[in-house]
């Protein structure tokens, strides 16, 4: 291993990010005490939602100080996913629309 | 041909140039202890089934015709009267977030040789991971007895709110009780000095985990509590 003692950084930036989860989860938390609707509760609710993940993935688990091998080895299957969802999407929106046509019959 | 055996330059190369020297050199193409990159590997492949129960949960919420219950009154709270929607998934996000905190210090402090911080921080990291399940234990309770909830049926809408309720949580609460023996174990093991010739990249490791299922109750909260 290249590395002598593995991932070590300065404490400082595990306690900013913490901070900053904490205020993020507070703010997604507030989309729902202060009852924003639509679009814009789905949207807050996806911005805080990635913000925390990517802090999380970044610096709790190190990945920025990686090798770009290990980056493609963790992120190019996601592209998987992500073609999951929305073939699912697709085939939810056409169950509920046969649904509305069959079941108010 | 040569093979590269020295350690200190074969992975020094950033970016894309890197990528390609790791991938084309007679060389372990990770630069990783190996238990480290089978854990990125187990979590991916976790990745993958919490994606497909979420992406599940998505179709279903779809396609029903029924009204989705509102999760932020089923998980509403009375507190001396006052009505408090949501509480007690924000203290258990609370108590989440804070664990994964106490465990990225454990890792620093297990890299810089101080046994005793990294013991203390990851007990901590520990006991806030069983109250985040003892927490989700007294959710079931209420919802299951209190509010009738079943996995086939419930009082307040879509019968399909159970069951996807019940699959994703209690594997994500699967998921933590196995961190909280795993991060046990592991302490213990350090407290005793196992690892002082071994070094501490174990810590990281079971870091690693913990910090997942973090990640997981980010994408559960968000898509399941508040959407």
């Amino acid at each position: 291993m290249s590395e002598t003692a593995g991932q070590q950084h300065p404490i400082g930036i595990y306690l900013k990010v913490w901070l900053l989860l904490f205020i993020l989860s507070a703010f997604s938390y507030a989309v729902d005490l202060l009852q924003v609707e639509g679009y814009l509760r789905w949207t807050l609710i996806l911005i805080f939602m990635f913000l925390k993940a990517g802090l999380i993935v970044t610096i709790f688990m190190h990945v920025t100080w990686e090798r770009l091998a290990l980056k493609y080895l963790l992120f190019a299957p996601l592209i998987a996913i992500a073609v999951l969802i929305i073939l699912m999407a697709m085939e939810g929106d056409y169950t509920f629309m046969t649904r509305e046509i069959f079941f108010d019959q | 041909m040569t093979i590269q055996t020295d350690k200190s330059t074969s992975y020094t190369e950033p970016g894309i140039e890197g990528l390609v020297a790791d991938w084309s050199s007679d060389k372990q193409t990770f630069d990783l202890p190996w238990g480290k990159l089978m854990m990125w590997i187990f979590l991916l492949s976790d990745t993958f089934i919490f994606s497909i129960f979420l992406t599940g949960y998505m179709n279903v919420r779809l396609s029903q015709t029924d009204n989705w219950p509102n999760p932020s009154e089923v998980f509403a709270l009375e507190i001396a009267g006052q009505h408090l929607p949501l509480l007690l998934i924000a203290i258990m996000t609370f108590a989440l977030i804070t664990s994964s905190g106490t465990m990225a210090m454990a890792v620093n402090f297990a890299y810089a040789g101080n046994k005793r911080k990294t013991v203390i921080l990851m007990t901590i990291t520990a006991i806030l991971g069983a109250s985040f399940v003892g927490m989700q234990a007294f959710e079931w309770t209420k919802l299951i007895v209190e509010e009738g909830v079943r996995p086939w049926s419930n009082p307040m809408g879509a019968a399909q709110f159970g069951s996807i309720f019940f699959m994703i949580t209690g594997f994500h609460g699967l998921h933590v009780t196995a961190g909280v023996i795993y991060l046990s174990i592991i302490a213990r093991k350090v407290a005793r000095g196992d690892y002082e010739k071994k070094g501490y990249a174990i810590v990281e490791i079971t870091g690693l985990y913990w910090h997942f299922v973090d990640l997981v109750w980010v994408f559960i909260f968000a898509f399941f509590y508040l959407w």
